[in-house]
């Protein structure tokens, strides 16, 4: 008997519990933002939440060609998503994304000139920007007494097994090409194939492929030395002051994160609300001092101190960004014999 | 008769949906293309990952022996002490089933890195300083993380409960009159285990390797944490093919079918092997 009444009990709670999560489905508002991992500050969706109703779901991945393959492979509900700019055109290309509706976004004329109408989106219609920065190189000053200058640190046998490297093709591969003097948009198939065979020659000193588990390693100095991107290499910087960033002199990799909306989306005027939301001065002051990344949006980047303004790491000077490259989308052939060499260098 | 075919609808039904109908997409995925044509492609370069093959094959190969050669004797101990005992063990057992794999594998990257728990132990124990000092070397850390040892701790830490359930399951409940007699008709203790109590387990034995075998061989975020992703199994390869790099279904389709038929090979082989076994013996 007594059973009985508490499976009675367990399942009506049970129904309760479904049933008012129906109920609340039906009258909140969601916007589902799809983002790179710790790349935002959490706190503001509550902000937005307040001031639109509409709740934030947030999940994140680890890099551009996850996403790709997520989006790809049909299912998901994502509203917003903030890929990189070879990713952005690709997406393009493909006819994955949704056109935004500009009259919803009036804070996109808080953007500074510079960051539109960019290669990847020419007529901006697509996307708005959210972060840039440069990729460079992270290495702890106590482990290592040279000092780095140039990508032939990586591939350097002096730092066998302290070495990380991106945990992804187009990155890893670009580290090579940088190195070998080759352009990072290159589509000679020599080319690669050289840049290729260096990273084959790494691997055997090589610590490990990684993404976001860069933190843990080189905070915590288990590694010496590993490629990542700028607003990270802050982060990393405040919890180990040992480390230090550098940009390679061969040059290096310019990226622009955009938020877009993935075709099909349901909930699109959240989503442009959301973008809208995160172009506003305050809030994009607030995003930056928990990501480090730096901010497109003029409006905030006037709004800093001049300490922040003249941090190099964030906001590179023109020599440095002279030197830079921005990733281009490839033709599907190179793109896969991207896919197989990464692959191959990694079986 | 016909109800307990209704019993079973929701089994069938279940197994339909998302066994049956799956495997059936991942054939016609194997041999499909992009484009949606026929083809063999897929598995044309099939020879490039022999290496992966087996290497996968090798690592869930010793992770089960371990598990086995750990397992057993943990079941076989058990099962002879009293309830209060066994409910504890098997509760100290299943405990870290309780947290999250991927957590439990974090965690042991953090204790077997260079500056991880087991050698910052060892390097104020002075351990390091001994040997050093003893051996005139100059080592400050034993290298553990990014091994294929790591890989193979990762996966017998995170499967021996599947080896020890089904196992001490099977023990626990053999008939202690078969036993008695055994002692009764003269058997030593050696020969009662030999003769009585091995092969009355062996079913536990069997479904124990299996339960730790094929997950083994199609982990895919073990190698990717404690192996540094340098030298990937067939579930990263996989899993590349899906969620990472080199978005091809159609490939990742035909990788999971040969290893889907490698593994069969090796389950129908192990089961005869096993069936003949446990036969003789009895008879």
């Amino acid at each position: 008997m007594k059973r009985l009444v508490s499976l009675v009990l367990v399942l009506a709670l049970t129904a309760a519990v479904l049933l008012s999560g129906c109920a609340k489905k039906q009258e909140q508002k969601v916007v589902n933002v799809y983002n790179w991992g710790e790349n935002i500050d959490e706190s503001i969706f509550k902000i937005f939440e307040k001031q639109t109703g509409i709740k934030v779901n947030y999940t994140t991945y680890e890099s551009n060609e996850q996403l790709y393959a997520v989006l790809k492979m049909g299912g998901t509900n994502y509203d917003v998503i903030i890929p990189s700019d070879y990713m952005i055109s690709r997406l393009i290309e493909e006819g994955m994304l949704e056109k935004l509706d500009f009259n919803n976004i009036p804070n996109f004329d808080n953007i500074d000139e510079r960051y539109k109408n960019l290669e990847y989106d020419p007529a901006n219609e697509y996307s708005v920007p959210y972060t840039w920065g440069v990729v460079g190189l992270i290495y702890n000053t106590s482990m290592i007494d040279d000092e780095i200058t140039s990508w032939g640190a990586l591939f350097d046998p002096k730092y066998s097994g302290q070495i990380l490297q991106f945990d992804n093709s187009r990155d890893a591969m670009a580290t090579a090409l940088f190195h070998l003097g080759y352009s990072v948009n290159t589509t000679d198939e020599a080319e690669l194939n050289e840049a290729y065979e260096l990273l084959v020659q790494q691997k055997t000193i090589l610590q490990g492929y990684v993404m976001d588990q860069i933190y843990d390693k080189l905070e915590g100095g288990e590694a010496a030395i590993g490629p990542y991107y700028a607003g990270d290499a802050l982060l990393m910087m405040e919890n180990n002051p040992d480390l230090a960033f550098v940009v390679p002199e061969e040059g290096t990799n310019l990226f622009v994160d955009a938020m877009c909306i993935p075709k099909g989306a349901v909930n699109k005027e959240n989503a442009e609300l959301f973008i809208n939301f995160m172009c506003d001065t305050d809030i994009a002051l607030k995003n930056m001092a928990v990501t480090c990344y730096a901010t497109p949006v003029r409006t905030a980047y006037e709004a800093l101190d001049e300490e922040t303004r003249s941090n190099e790491i964030m906001f590179p000077k023109d020599d440095v960004l002279n030197r830079c490259q921005i990733y281009k989308n490839l033709p599907q052939e190179t793109l896969n014999l991207y896919d197989q060499l990464w692959v191959k260098l990694k079986s | 008769m016909r109800r307990r075919y209704i019993a079973a609808i929701p089994h069938v039904v279940w197994m339909a949906v998302f066994v049956v109908v799956p495997l059936i997409l991942v054939v016609f995925y194997a041999f499909t293309s992009a484009t949606g044509g026929l083809t063999l492609e897929n598995f044309r370069n099939m020879g490039s990952y022999m290496s992966v093959f087996a290497r996968s094959l090798w690592l869930a190969f010793l992770a089960t022996i371990i598990c086995l050669l750990i397992g057993y004797p943990l079941s076989y101990v058990l099962s002879k002490e009293g309830p209060g005992m066994q409910r504890i063990f098997i509760m100290l057992i299943m405990l870290p089933m309780w947290i999250n794999f991927l957590l439990r594998t974090y965690a042991w990257m953090s204790i077997l890195e260079n500056t991880g728990l087991i050698n910052r132990l060892l390097t104020s124990l002075g351990i390091f300083d001994l040997i050093n000092r003893i051996f005139n070397t100059n080592i400050t850390y034993i290298p553990m993380i990014n091994t294929q040892g790591a890989v193979v701790l990762g996966m017998v830490y995170n499967y021996l409960p599947f080896m020890v359930l089904p196992i001490y399951s099977v023990i626990v409940k053999i008939d202690s009159s078969l036993i008695e007699a055994a002692q009764d008709l003269g058997a030593g203790s050696m020969t009662v285990f030999k003769r009585i109590i091995f092969p009355l387990s062996l079913p536990g034995v069997l479904s124990g390797i299996t339960m730790v075998f094929v997950p083994a061989v199609s982990t895919f975020i073990i190698s990717k944490l404690l192996g540094g992703g340098t030298s990937i199994l067939l579930g990263d390869l996989i899993e590349m093919q899906f969620l990472g790099n080199a978005y091809n279904p159609h490939l990742g389709s035909a990788i999971s079918l040969i290893m889907m038929i490698i593994i069969m090979i090796c389950m129908f082989v192990m089961n005869r092997f096993g069936e003949g076994e446990e036969q003789a013996v009895i008879m």
